[in-house]
């Protein structure tokens, strides 16, 4: 059983500061949809708005065919998973999950099935007894994993889960998130200001700047048509080498690194600098104007302050106006 | 060998100021205490000798003692659970934020910056029969006065009730700064989870504070036998020690009855009450306690 989730014409203001301002968007049932931006874009509050833990100044939450703007955060068939975890200290592991099933007065047996089952699914059964204190940072988290779990609801609400964890354990983490979302059918609106995770976990992503939506599309859409100039910095890494475009139409020009060739043809330029990855290298070039990035396959022969040309298929370009909304066409 | 020598002397007398202070002020006054309470009240006629447990046993017979151990148990039980709760519920309303509760946190702490002497004071004026505060509002409603402080049965209540608002303000603060160490989304967790105010309150917020409340525990207990400035100012343990305290009662016999080795005995009887509160205390509630 899974919702389908869409805010219409959401506002939220703090006093004089328009924090989230006219944010429409719908998630479809059994999907994953990824809140994106930088810090203070407002993705957070937007999931607290959908939690029910902020009211909206304006605008409208629904959660399948219901409209929940006005319903306690409890009755809104929601869980939610911190950033902090927000596990119960003073409790064990166990006492943790069941919380909520013991809150709303579940039977004993049903609560013993259920809680086993989401022990389980995190893989936390040997550590059932432990206080969180006692658990590293990834057992913590899945804690905080089975408590949503247990509870059964058909819209799951993840506040940047895996920020607190190291980067390894946040690349397993984010394929066992989006395993159990797909295993158990959830709705789940989950916020971030990785895009790692976006690209790699989201059917649909919401690109948010300064309260606004900049982009809703798939983790392809962003990155092969991104909407505005901001979108094309924010998504790819290194991030979309922007270019002046010359005198006339657009004013702005933007190709991925990866796009860019490096050979006898096109505009002249300098190497800056050369960081060799391993599968790939990042080569940093000057150019008459301004800095752009490159990015080869394997190992180049290339170093600081060799001269060369660079160069690009017409239809790789995108081109974006003064204000950095795309332009498709000259 | 001599290097060892030399350490060990060293160590000694970095030990040696606080040793001193600790033995002077606490260790041998204590024993001397107890020592003193083996031995008959000495006069110019018959000099003190020593009598064994004596003064024990005199005691277990004397009316009065028992009198100020029962009052005491009032007292302690009248004002303890009283103003840990009034402390528990002021630290939730002053933490939560609404505008101008600056204001009412420095109203709750005035009582604690007093002292208890000026407390009693303020409180004889509300007590004083006819012309004190109490009296003259019981008036306006045609209400006959009381003499609160005179009546064997409303002494303690009276006094009880001025301890509470003397010593809830001050616990408050411990529980206003636990309250600010426990993260905001613990009730969000549990609000979305479907629990009540009360619930998070009873499952979450409460176990959470226990540390404070032993902490608190132990210094209301120790208060509640520790506190008798007010007998001096309001009622000097009457009427007929209806408000007389264990402590206060010590301070008699020792210094208005000139009776020292009685009035080492009942120090005796307080100092290991007083061990026996606080040992209790940590045993049995530290291990039901989750410290972070």
């Amino acid at each position: 059983m899974s919702l389908a989730v869409s805010v219409d014409g959401l506002v939220k203001r703090w006093g004089t500061t328009t924090v989230v301002d006219d944010v429409s968007f719908a998630v479809p049932e059994a999907s994953l949809t990824v809140l994106l931006g930088p810090s203070g874009c407002g993705k957070s509050t937007i999931l607290r708005l959908i939690a029910g833990l902020e009211d909206p100044t304006e605008g409208r939450v629904r959660i399948g065919a219901r409209d929940v703007t006005r319903v306690d955060a409890s009755k809104r068939g929601v869980s939610m998973v911190f950033q902090s975890y927000a596990l119960f200290p003073h409790l064990d592991v166990f006492e943790n999950v069941v919380f909520g099933l013991k809150v709303r007065g579940v039977a004993k047996a049903e609560l013993a099935r259920r809680s086993a089952r989401a022990i389980d699914m995190v893989g936390l059964e040997p550590y059932r007894d432990r206080k969180p204190s006692q658990l590293s940072g990834g057992q913590r988290q899945r804690v905080a994993l089975a408590r949503a779990i247990v509870a059964e609801q058909p819209v799951c609400l993840m506040d940047a889960p895996l920020s607190n964890l190291d980067a390894k354990l946040r690349a397993t983490m984010r394929d066992e998130i989006r395993d159990l979302q797909q295993r158990l059918g959830l709705t789940m609106i989950y916020v971030t200001h990785d895009q790692t995770e976006a690209m790699s976990m989201a059917d649909q992503v919401v690109l948010l700047r300064e309260g606004c939506i900049e982009q809703i599309g798939s983790p392809a859409d962003l990155y092969e048509k991104p909407a505005s100039a901001f979108a094309a910095r924010f998504i790819g890494l290194p991030p979309m080498n922007l270019l002046p475009a010359g005198t006339e139409g657009p004013a702005r020009m933007g190709i991925r690194p990866e796009h860019l060739t490096l050979g006898p043809e096109g505009i002249a330029a300098e190497v800056a600098a050369v960081d060799y990855l391993g599968a790939e290298t990042i080569v940093r070039l000057k150019t008459d104007d301004t800095v752009v990035m490159a990015r080869v396959q394997g190992k180049t022969d290339l170093v600081a302050g060799t001269a060369t040309r660079l160069s690009w298929r017409p239809e790789d370009a995108h081109f974006f106006d003064e204000s950095g909304v795309r332009r498709d066409g000259l | 060998m001599r290097q060892d020598t030399l350490r060990h002397v060293y160590g000694w007398l970095l030990l040696t100021p606080a040793a001193i202070l600790l033995v002077a002020f606490t260790h041998y006054p204590t024993v001397a205490t107890f020592i003193n309470s083996l031995f008959s009240k000495g006069n110019p006629i018959r000099p003190s000798r020593f009598v064994g447990f004596e003064n024990y046993a005199l005691m277990m017979e004397d009316p009065i003692f028992w009198k100020v151990l029962g009052n005491n148990a009032i007292f302690a039980l009248g004002t303890i659970p009283t103003s840990i709760a009034l402390a528990i519920v002021m630290a939730l309303f002053v933490n939560s934020r609404l505008p101008g509760l600056g204001l009412v946190r420095m109203a709750y702490f005035t009582p604690t910056v007093l002292p208890m002497i000026a407390v009693a004071n303020i409180w004889l004026f509300f007590y004083t029969p006819g012309i004190g505060l109490i009296d003259q509002i019981l008036g306006l409603f045609g209400l006959p006065g009381h003499n609160w402080l005179g009546d064997p049965d409303t002494v303690m209540p009276a006094i009880i009730v001025m301890t509470i608002w003397k010593e809830a303000g001050f616990f408050m603060i411990f529980y206003l700064a636990a309250l600010q160490n426990i993260p905001a989304e613990l009730r969000e967790a549990a609000l979305l989870e479907g629990a009540s105010r009360w619930t998070y309150f009873r499952r979450v917020l409460f176990p959470l504070l226990m540390p404070t409340t032993l902490f608190v525990l132990i210094n209301a207990v120790l208060n509640s036998f520790k506190l008798v400035d007010h007998l001096f100012v309001l009622t000097k343990g009457g009427p007929d020690n209806a408000s007389n305290l264990l402590l206060y009662y010590i301070f008699e016999t020792a210094f208005s009855f000139f009776d020292t080795t009685y009035g080492a005995t009942l120090t005796v009887v307080l100092l290991l009450l007083l061990a026996v509160f606080a040992l209790v205390q940590f045993f049995l509630l530290d291990k039901r306690i989750h410290y972070r």
